[in-house]
């Protein structure tokens, strides 16, 4: 601590080597501000953790110690694993899982191709009625999506996907705008050159469009990846509005539904909740500098 | 990550200086139809998703269709009249000013732990680790989570008690406390992304600036008002109109943690209950649509005060 409050404060008193007491006031403010500083912080790491590591310990507390002891207090026993494993049989956690899965593949999928497809013909083509096009995918990120689910429902109902997890499907899949311009800004940087070569070669647009710009975008499809997948993990809305059958329930509705038969019983509901969060943090544990500039490369769309 | 962000952004946010942008447009005459099959499908998500339901919406607004009938009666604007007239409906604005004010909240704490960040720290990747990671959690987990927190005897009871506060108000069951436990909640979730947002657009300004800062005997203030302020100015004004347009829509947490109850009712919570649960998709739609307009309106003006922030797709 000291070293990198004397790192910041030594400049100064080099440039004023004159005057003897702003030099230390200065010095003394630059200590009370370190302290300040990772006083803050802690204090920011205590209130994201608390809410956190609390239902972390009642997972592991029985239905007697959860009724006896305080929140604060840490479980008997760290190894007693029975409200997981009633979380996961009896809460429908398994086919939650096997759900999210089912249409995190599918719904990432379709917004790679349809996010590239469009990001393709905006960025590498010159014809009229582009500007309209692109005004278009602009003008819906305006538009929020919670409301327009008013009317969204009967055009799904009148498909006949109510109640079929193609609903939660072709929603993710077909209005992801920030993903098309997570491509548009990396097609941006692809040499145009590498297009023409490969054309005078022979190659038509599609080949050019799968060989060449399809590969390279490569990083920037491993960033929507990311970010779609944390979205689709976490959407509660949709699966919740569109898919109402319990077979159906992806993992946020099936915890949901938790409230209702383990109402009284905190330990499993807090069991659930810890077992749903395990993937995030495996994921964010590991690919953390992905999330980050993914985000970052998502919210300056 | 190799997306080079800021010089993918840069390039596209000159593309006529592009020096190919030129031949290629000569070239590409003769395709006339090949991007049109590139975004065929792309458009027709586009328009059934997005456009179709809002056009539909404008259409529903004006009738008194519960979302089954065959015929929508005709009601003209009798919707917007008792939306802007009942107190019922008009009530729930006000609890968005709830989220207003923790919005701002929001928005401060992101912007002081981002700079404290960005000087030299211990432990900086953990502590960025720890703030940000609020962020990624599933929303029905969260809620769970903030119902044990708030229940009578749960955390937030327990830990006030070990500060000698007795008799704690009832966070979530008293209405003229539930919003800001709710609020309170939404900046846990959410103030993780705009932390990370502002701190990486005040990690790319180049260390040299500081570097020159310290040489001239700047104090940190100084340092934060002349060198960090500008360089975020552009995500800060971008950052702002999504905090509000989210105040205005807020919908998950007091969806999932009370379900709008004790006067936690907010508009877009209204708007669906309206819709699905008292089938009344005419009145619902004619909700959506004032708050489209509301957030149409909250972007022109921000463009106003932020201008040449549209310039990145050109």
């Amino acid at each position: 601590m000291t070293t990198t409050e004397r790192a910041t404060v030594s400049p100064p008193q080099r440039t004023t080597p004159a005057s003897h007491t702003p030099r230390r006031r200065r010095a003394d403010l630059g200590f009370l501000g370190t302290v300040l500083k990772y006083a803050s912080l802690v204090a920011a790491c205590v209130a994201a953790l608390m809410p956190i590591v609390t239902i972390f310990m009642l997972a592991f507390k029985t239905n007697e110690e959860y009724r006896t002891t305080g929140p604060l207090d840490a479980p008997s026993s760290w190894l007693n694993f029975d409200n997981f494993v009633t979380a996961f049989t009896q809460g429908g956690m398994v086919t939650g899982f096997l759900n999210t899965g089912f249409i995190l593949v599918v719904s990432i999928t379709g917004t790679i191709f349809t996010g590239t497809m469009t990001a393709y013909a905006i960025d590498r083509f010159r014809f009229r009625g582009r500007p309209l096009v692109t005004g278009l995918f602009l003008l819906a990120t305006l538009v929020p999506a919670v409301t327009t689910q008013v009317a969204t429902f009967q055009i799904i109902n009148g498909m006949g996907l109510f109640n079929t997890p193609w609903a939660a499907i072709v929603l993710f899949t077909g209005t992801d705008i920030v993903a098309i311009f997570i491509f548009l800004q990396f097609m941006a940087s692809i040499p145009i050159s590498l297009d023409e070569a490969a054309m005078l070669d022979g190659a038509n647009r599609f080949t050019v469009y799968w060989r060449i710009i399809l590969p390279l975008l490569k990083p920037a499809v491993a960033t929507v990846v990311i970010i779609k997948g944390i979205a689709v993990y976490n959407e509660f809305y949709i699966p919740f509005l569109y898919m109402p059958s319990r077979d159906l329930g992806v993992i946020s509705t099936s915890l949901f539904r938790f409230m209702g038969p383990f109402g009284s019983r905190w330990e499993v509901i807090a069991a659930g909740a810890i077992l749903v969060m395990i993937p995030t943090l495996v994921a964010f544990l590991f690919l953390q500098r992905f999330i980050y500039n993914g985000l970052t490369s998502g919210a300056t769309k | 990550m190799s997306i080079a962000p800021s010089a993918a952004r840069q390039d596209a946010e000159r593309p006529s200086t592009r020096p190919s942008a030129r031949p290629r447009r000569r070239k590409t005459a003769g395709w006339g139809a090949t991007p049109w099959l590139f975004l065929l499908i792309p458009l027709a998500f586009l328009v059934t998703f997005t456009y179709v339901p809002v056009a539909n919406m404008f259409w529903y607004s004006v009738t008194d269709w519960d979302g089954l009938a065959l015929e929508k009666g005709f009601v003209g604007a009798d919707n917007f009249v008792s939306i802007f007239t009942r107190p019922e409906y008009f009530r729930v604005f006000a609890v968005s000013l709830y989220y207003l004010v923790g919005a701002g909240a929001q928005l401060i704490l992101a912007l002081y732990f981002a700079t404290l960040l960005s000087f030299n720290t211990r432990f900086k990747n953990f502590f960025k680790g720890v703030i940000f990671f609020p962020y990624l959690l599933n929303g029905v987990a969260i809620g769970l989570m903030f119902l044990y927190f708030f229940r009578p005897g749960g955390t937030l009871d327990s830990t006030l008690a070990i500060f000698g506060l007795q008799d704690p108000p009832l966070w979530l069951g008293d209405p003229s406390i539930v919003n800001i436990s709710l609020a309170a909640t939404s900046v846990w979730r959410y103030m993780g992304l705009n932390f990370v947002l502002f701190l990486g657009a005040i990690q790319s300004v180049p260390s040299e600036q500081y570097e020159a800062a310290d040489l001239d005997g700047a104090s940190s203030w100084q340092k934060f008002r002349f060198i960090i302020l500008p360089s975020i100015r552009r995500i800060l004004g971008l950052t702002m109109i999504l905090a509000v347009s989210g105040a205005l829509s807020a919908f998950e947490m007091p969806y999932i943690m009370t379900g709008g109850a004790n006067g936690s009712t907010t508009f877009v919570i209204q708007t669906v209950d309206t819709a699905f649960r008292f089938a009344n998709v005419g009145l619902a739609s004619a909700m959506a649509i004032v708050l489209l307009v509301i957030v149409l309106l909250i972007t022109a003006v921000q463009r106003k005060f932020f201008p040449d922030e549209k310039a990145t797709v050109e």
